[in-house]
């Protein structure tokens, strides 16, 4: 980014953003989402004032009932009148470059509520559970001044994490279908939950998964294994807490302990305790100032981002670069070069 | 950054009648094409079309209608588009529309309907060529 101003385009674009016009939104989010030119100014300048939105992230495998829960939770949001944006992605075809955005299907009931914003996004090849601009369109819908954003994962296994750089709040949404405690146990999906939700809780094995949650989450706490000996010198109490302290939000020791509740999102069962649990978590994460330290890990990681691409696109696109880089393949072909060599060379143009 | 920009297609279908499945081959020979597809399921009202069209600022809106009622449906949305600023956004669809009412409804502004048995490869044509021709340069 080389400087702050915007193009006319994007300053009428901001205009009606300001104005509360939802078009400006709409029509903000795609030139985010499709990193068009000055799409980055435009974000400096709406972001100006910081993050205000409560975030509110929901992750879990695929048909565990995501859609339909945050639709639920919407619902009960509106009774608080509170104003919302809700961003939902779907997977983008690694084949065809397109995607069907079905989670609308899940939220008609609330669709035409003018005080929900819903807007469905696809991957684009992202990895770790977003679309590559989730984020970005998340701090959007809060500079547009929405009191609560909750955004909706793809359906995800056990590694796609990213939604905790989008939101102060992971529900991580279960169902009886997802495994057992040892999946529970695995690193990943579950060490990112501040509140476990088992929805369709009404087929069972419901209670089962329940109980081995809770049971997981002692485990994990530190309180069944912190008397047990290492074991074949590993000791599992602290390898978990290391683990969970390198990314993962570190929650019991804070006091905040992980609940496990069940729903049913189509009949409403349970809906309203989450909601509860979700601003006692609120409350928690800013009294603890667990909420500042989260925003601020947040921070950074935006401004490497940033940074990371910046340089690739500055690397990549100087000619002397490309040069180089032509000089030192053809070096490997020809015996002596490698790709330390040609990349050494490189380095040193760019940080001379 | 990128220069290919995908194309956002919201695929609706209005109306009370059941038979969704002329709008899910749709959907799907669409994401196969590469466009990124909104589908909102059955039963849309023109105001919750027109709402998720905005909100998901996609550039085309197809609909499918089976039921007869598309002097009232297809009029109804593009005014609805017209009125939410929207009237940059292309609104076509498909169903069992007799050639005259095709015309009509084309006088009045809305873009090329597809009767019974139209190849999917038509109308992934039709909204490339419209793309390609609106957002050219």
């Amino acid at each position: 980014m080389s400087s702050t101003t915007l193009s006319p385009e994007n300053q009428a674009l901001l205009e009606r953003f300001s104005d509360g016009k939802v078009l400006g939104l709409a029509r903000a989010i795609t030139v985010v989402e499709n990193e068009r030119a000055g799409f980055q100014e435009l974000l400096h300048t709406v972001m100006a004032r910081g993050p205000q939105a409560k975030r509110v992230g929901f992750t879990g495998p695929p048909g565990a009932g995501k859609s339909s829960l945050v639709a639920a939770v919407a619902t009960e949001y509106r009774k608080l009148e509170e104003y919302l944006g809700v961003v939902a992605v779907d997977p983008t075809s690694p084949y065809s470059g397109g995607a069907l955005l079905g989670d609308r299907i899940r939220m008609n009931d609330i669709s035409t509520d003018p005080g929900i914003f819903i807007r469905s996004m696809a991957t684009r090849g992202s990895l770790g559970g977003l679309a590559t601009t989730t984020k970005e369109v998340v701090d959007l819908m809060d500079a547009f001044g929405f009191d609560r954003v909750l955004v909706e994962t793809v359906g995800v296994g056990q590694t796609e994490l990213e939604v905790t750089a989008a939101a102060d709040t992971v529900v991580v949404v279960l169902v009886p279908e997802s495994g057992d405690a040892i999946q529970a146990m695995k690193a990943g999906l579950m060490e990112i939950a501040d509140i476990f939700v088992v929805n369709k809780a009404d087929r069972p094995g419901a209670p089962r998964l329940v109980k081995e949650l809770r049971q997981a989450l002692h485990l994990r706490a530190g309180s069944a294994l912190r008397d047990i000996p290492a074991h074949h010198g590993v000791d599992l109490g602290r390898v978990m807490k290391e683990e969970r302290t390198t990314s993962a939000p570190p929650t019991e020791a804070e006091g905040w302990s992980v609940p496990v509740l069940t729903t049913n999102a189509l009949t409403n069962e349970g809906v309203e305790e989450l909601v509860d649990t979700i601003s006692e978590h609120r409350a928690w994460l800013e009294q603890s100032g667990e909420l500042e330290q989260r925003r601020r890990s947040r921070a950074a990681s935006r401004s490497r981002d940033v940074v990371d691409r910046e340089m690739r696109r500055v690397a990549w696109s100087s000619d002397e670069v490309r040069g180089l880089l032509a000089r030192g393949v053809d070096q490997i072909a020809s015996g002596g070069g490698t790709p330390y060599s040609a990349a050494d060379a490189i380095l040193g143009s760019l940080l001379r | 950054m990128s220069d290919e920009r995908k194309i956002r297609v919201l695929v609706a279908k209005p109306g009370l009648d059941g038979h969704d499945r002329g709008a899910k081959v749709i959907a799907s020979a669409f994401r196969d094409a590469g466009f990124e597809v909104v589908y909102t399921g059955l039963h849309q009202t023109p105001e919750m079309i027109v709402n998720a069209a905005v909100q998901e600022d996609v550039d085309v809106v197809a609909m499918s209608v089976l039921s007869g009622a598309h002097m009232t449906l297809f009029p109804r949305v593009k005014a609805l588009l017209d009125e939410a600023g929207a009237d940059h956004m292309l609104l076509t669809g498909g169903g069992i529309i007799p050639e005259e009412d095709v015309e009509e409804l084309e006088k009045q502004g809305i873009g090329r309907l597809f009767g019974p048995g139209t190849s999917t490869g038509d109308a992934i044509a039709y909204v490339n060529e419209w793309f390609a021709t609106t957002h050219a340069g």
